[in-house]
């Protein structure tokens, strides 16, 4: 029930460092660092660019480890995180993972995150923020186990067009037949190493779960004939840039965590964040049912839109506007290099963001100390701007 | 004899606040301070040649930005400079560092124990929603809730809609914080002792409360509401001690024009027909005015130094009821050097501001029951610094100066009056409870003032010593301070007002009732108001 971290008398670390921090070290040419969870991470090794492209046309390479992590087991694993999660657990097989939403009873939400299923009653949630408190919350009343592994999971997103190929060719046979959402487990020399078809790219991609221990070698193993550079590292603006692309939202970016919220109102539920696919109603009982129910009778009060804006500046944190009348906010932006679109996800007071809402988002840019206003037309959009076929076709492609 | 348009009684940091206001509105202004130094209990003093004390208040952190800026207190010389950090020590060697860097933080907090770490989130956002509701209330009046004056409804509907804003769960959550302990609101988020054990802290300083009374959230929300340069909740110092803030508001004063008198103390606030005419000082002068201003708290302004027949029984019933108890003492202490700390040796002390020597709420509450034993805790709660590690103007080069407020010491000791051995041996538990975490402490130790709540009475003139001039619980907040129907800064005679911290919004080094009150006397004579209004938080 509770987590059993030892005590550790003495001083907590001043930093962290990430299983791959020799390599990620060495790797990182720009020294451009900066903190995720409390580790030292790469901002960016060499170029955002390069790196970008790198996940759109061959493989990126992206030090994971810091994402946080549970493991929840126990008798009534299945059960507990059926209740935690607004998403119908039972329909997840063994070897599968799923993306998820974890609300807080009045609905809104506390993280999104993904549900790895290793057995019936055997799961690993990732998660953005650290939730633990809200987990253990929950699990009042189950014969359950939840603790913190973050510290005890390496892990290393590969994605891109040949990341199936890279990975095969490091000795992970039949990968390809690995579907989307699906986990596969390979020994590499002896290396127990566990291999999910997700990630945060909206591509082709996967990533590798594995004891700390083992970091360096497989990292060198991903990294071994790669002298074409047809392998990168990424930093995190790379993959940022590549998440904004794939529409994926990010926690404390298009939505305060709901356990942080200081005002009033400020919380979004699934049904407000375009997740409401994440939603199973015809579960009897799970966290912010029925707050979630009664959203969906009066409608919910925001909108998550994504907006394909007029010209090529990124309507960061822009105001929406619908006929004059403000409406709304952008959360994220960019102009994506692979779309090339100018693209927007925005949080819009409802009833507006309708399909033929005439939206426009008031976006400011300085050159040269000159301050520029333009009001860009906006077009909602229904689908990414980018989602390429391989990323869902089995066997993937090798490129 | 001059006649001045308006008499400050008290140079505490709340009468030059209000002198400055109304000197600055054009009044002929005197403040009249019985000691030989202004200041109150926002003073520093040199007491050991080379060493200044701030001998009591020593951190600032409520003092109103908007007042400071605009009485142009940095002009007159006054310079505030955060700190950060603390630590609690543990009697099993261990100990809680707590970081102002949220990741460190976490970390330590997770060393103790992941779940509070996470935790610990949910808490700063629940304590930030209560300051951000009680942060836009320090610069205004409080309501009268019984009057249907047009002013008064409307600073009603003002405070209503605050409320409402908070939504249903936070009006409940709102009401419970207002009354609940805070280790009972701590214990809804943490689970290790030495966590709650550090945060607690602030719920019971300077109140004759355990942490398990009801009303300490509150007083722990007195403690967080103030700000350094906008990051609410940060403490820092004062660059020279406290008293470089009632320094700077003297400075101030004078630059519009208003005096100052010391060694004048006032035996009587003179009545004559139901309004006052001035004071008499001790040495048998009287100075009259129009309009009268007590810096002193409410038992000393009606029961000491006004005739209770020149007031309303029911004034003086609630004069006398008005709690106001003494909990604190307070030790400032010369040092050769810097002292060591045990499992300290390699952290830079310089990171942390405060030193904690209670592990857990239960060590607390044993604090507690001895003062309600009538005798000072043996193992007390201590809010002890080193401002000399930021500070080079308070010691000689190399020295180093310690302050240390002590949780709990009760105004009599077993019935009687503490004796100057009572103090000495209040002193000993004191030195001898942070020597037990620091080796060469004893060693460096060159002068120490220990002030029991008998000097702090004597000296800076507060009942019993109560660093707020009156328990902050709610009976006695908002428009029930100091008591219902005269929280609006007027007292019950003609001519004469209230600006200490026994008014709306209450103790510490705020100036919040000092400008209040002049923007009340102010609006009496018809004046058109120059008080700013708080800060919009966001
Ligand atoms: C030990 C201690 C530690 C504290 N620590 C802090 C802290 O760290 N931070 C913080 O913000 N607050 C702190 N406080 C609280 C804070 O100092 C007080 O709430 C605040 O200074 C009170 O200011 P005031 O102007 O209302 O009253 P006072 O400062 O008490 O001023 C009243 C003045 O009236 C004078 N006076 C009294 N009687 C007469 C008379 N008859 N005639 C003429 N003059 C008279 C007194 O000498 C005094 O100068 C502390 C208080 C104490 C006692």
């Amino acid at each position: 029930m509770t987590d059993t971290a030892p005590a550790n008398p003495g001083t907590a670390p001043r930093v962290l460092h990430t299983p791959f921090h020799s390599r990620t070290k060495v790797a990182n040419k720009m020294e451009r660092w900066e903190v995720w969870q409390g580790y030292n991470t790469a901002a960016c090794y060499t170029d955002v660019e390069l790196e970008y492209f790198a996940i759109r046309s061959n493989t990126g390479v992206f030090d994971l480890s810091p994402m946080v992590k549970y493991r929840i087991q126990g008798a009534d694993a299945a059960d507990y995180v059926d209740r935690l999660l607004t998403r119908n657990i039972r329909k997840l097989g063994t070897d599968r993972v799923a993306y998820v939403a974890i609300c807080n009873d009045a609905g809104n939400v506390i993280d999104d995150g993904t549900l790895f299923r290793f057995a019936d009653n055997e799961f690993r949630l990732c998660t953005q923020e650290h939730v633990l408190d809200w987990l253990l919350w929950s699990a009042e009343g189950f014969d359950v186990t939840v603790y913190d592994e973050t510290a005890d999971v390496a892990a290393l997103a590969v994605q891109g067009p040949t990341s199936c190929q890279t990975l095969r060719r490091m000795g992970l046979d039949g990968l390809q037949e690995l579907k989307p959402f699906g986990m596969a487990h390979y020994e590499l020399e002896g290396i127990p190493l566990m291999v999910s078809r997700t990630g945060f790219t909206g591509d082709l991609g996967y990533e590798l779960w594995l004891a700390p221990e083992h970091a360096e070698t497989v990292w060198d193993r991903v990294f071994a004939n790669t002298r074409q550079r047809t392998v990168r590292p990424i930093g995190s603006h790379a993959l940022d840039l590549a998440r904004i692309e794939a529409g994926f939202i990010a926690a404390g970016v298009d939505f305060v965590p709901a356990e942080q919220i200081v005002r009033n109102g400020r919380g979004r539920s699934p049904l407000e964040l375009g997740l409401e696919w994440l939603v199973d109603f015809s579960k009897p009982v799970f966290n912010g049912r029925q707050a979630l129910l009664q959203q969906r009778d009066k409608g919910p009060r925001y909108r998550l839109a994504k907006l394909s804006v007029e010209g090529n500046k990124p309507a960061e944190h822009a105001f929406i506007y619908c006929r004059g009348r403000e409406v709304g906010t952008v959360t994220s932006a960019a102009w994506c290099p692979s779309a090339k679109s100018n693209f927007a996800l925005a949080s819009i007071k409802t009833p507006y963001g309708r399909e033929r809402d005439p939206l426009k988002a008031e976006i400011y840019y300085m050159r040269e100390l000159h301050w520029t206003r333009t009001m860009a037309k906006c077009e909602i959009v229904n689908e990414p701007v980018f989602n390429p076929p391989r990323r869902l076709q089995t066997p993937a492609p090798d490129a | 004899m001059k006649k001045y348009d308006a008499i400050v009684i008290g140079a505490g940091h709340n009468g030059l606040t209000n002198a400055a206001y109304l000197a600055k509105a054009g009044l002929d202004v005197l403040v009249v301070e019985k000691n030989p130094y202004i200041g109150g209990a926002t003073v520093s003093r040199e007491l050991h040649e080379g060493w200044k004390y701030s001998n009591c208040s020593y951190v600032c952190s409520l003092l109103r930005p908007e007042i400071a800026r605009d009485l142009e207190l940095p002009r007159h010389g006054l310079q505030v400079q955060p700190y950060g950090g603390g630590v609690t020590f543990c009697r099993n060697g261990d100990h809680f560092l707590y970081y102002e860097d949220h990741e460190r933080l976490y970390r330590e907090i997770a060393r103790h124990s992941k779940r509070d770490a996470n935790a610990y989130d949910r808490y700063g956002a629940d304590v930030i929603k209560q300051t951000r509701l009680i942060r836009p209330f320090l610069l205004r009046t409080p309501p009268d809730p019984s009057s249907f004056k047009p002013r008064d409804l409307m600073e009603l509907r003002h405070l209503a809609k605050a409320f409402m804003e908070l939504g249903e769960e936070g009006l409940a959550d709102t009401l419970r914080f207002w009354t609940m302990s805070i280790g009972d609101y701590l214990d809804g988020y943490f689970e290790t002792d030495v966590v709650k054990a550090h945060l607690a802290g602030s719920g019971i300083i300077g109140t004759a409360l355990g942490v398990y009374s009801p009303g300490t959230a509150y007083v722990l929300l007195h403690h967080y509401m103030g700000d350094v340069d906008g990051n609410v909740g940060a403490w820092g110092f004062a660059r020279g001690g406290m008293g470089a803030i009632a320094n700077a508001l003297a400075a101030s004063l004078q630059s519009y024009g208003g005096e100052i008198r010391c060694a004048a103390e006032v035996t009587q606030i003179m009545v004559r027909n139901g309004k006052t005419t001035g004071v008499a000082l001790a040495n048998g002068d009287e100075v009259q005015a129009d309009i009268v201003v007590s810096n002193l708290d409410p038992k000393r302004t009606f029961l000491n130094i006004m005739a209770e027949s020149d007031l309303p029984a029911d004034v003086v019933r609630k004069a006398r009821n008005f709690k106001i108890r003494g909990s604190s003492g307070k030790l400032n202490i010369a040092l050769d050097g810097l002292p060591t700390f045990n499992g300290l040796e390699n952290v830079d002390t310089s990171m942390i501001g405060e030193m904690h020597f209670s592990d857990s709420l239960a060590h607390m509450e044993r604090a507690y029951d001895d003062w309600k034993d009538e005798t000072w805790s043996k193992e007390p709660y201590l809010d002890m610094l080193i401002p000399t590690q930021y500070d080079p103007t308070m010691a000689p080069p190399g020295k180093h100066m310690m302050t240390v407020f002590v949780q709990y010491a009760p105004p009599t000791i077993d019935g009687r009056d503490w004796t100057d051995e009572d103090r000495d041996n209040f002193g000993k538990t004191v030195i001898d409870t942070i020597a037990n975490y620091s080796p060469n402490f004893k060693e460096l130790i060159l002068h120490a003032e220990v002030r029991s709540p008998r000097e702090l009475e004597n000296e800076v003139g507060l009942t019993e010593g109560n660093i707020f001039m009156g328990e902050l619980t709610f009976d006695q907040l908002l428009f029930n301070r100091p008591f219902p129907g005269y929280a609006q800064y007027r007292g019950p005679v003609k001519g004469m007002y209230m600006c200490s911290s026994g008014t709306h919004p209450g103790g510490g080094v705020m100036a919040a009732p000092g400008a209040n009150a002049a923007r009340e006397i102010l609006r009496d004579l018809k004046h058109p108001n120059i008080v700013p209004g708080a800060y919009a938080d966001d």
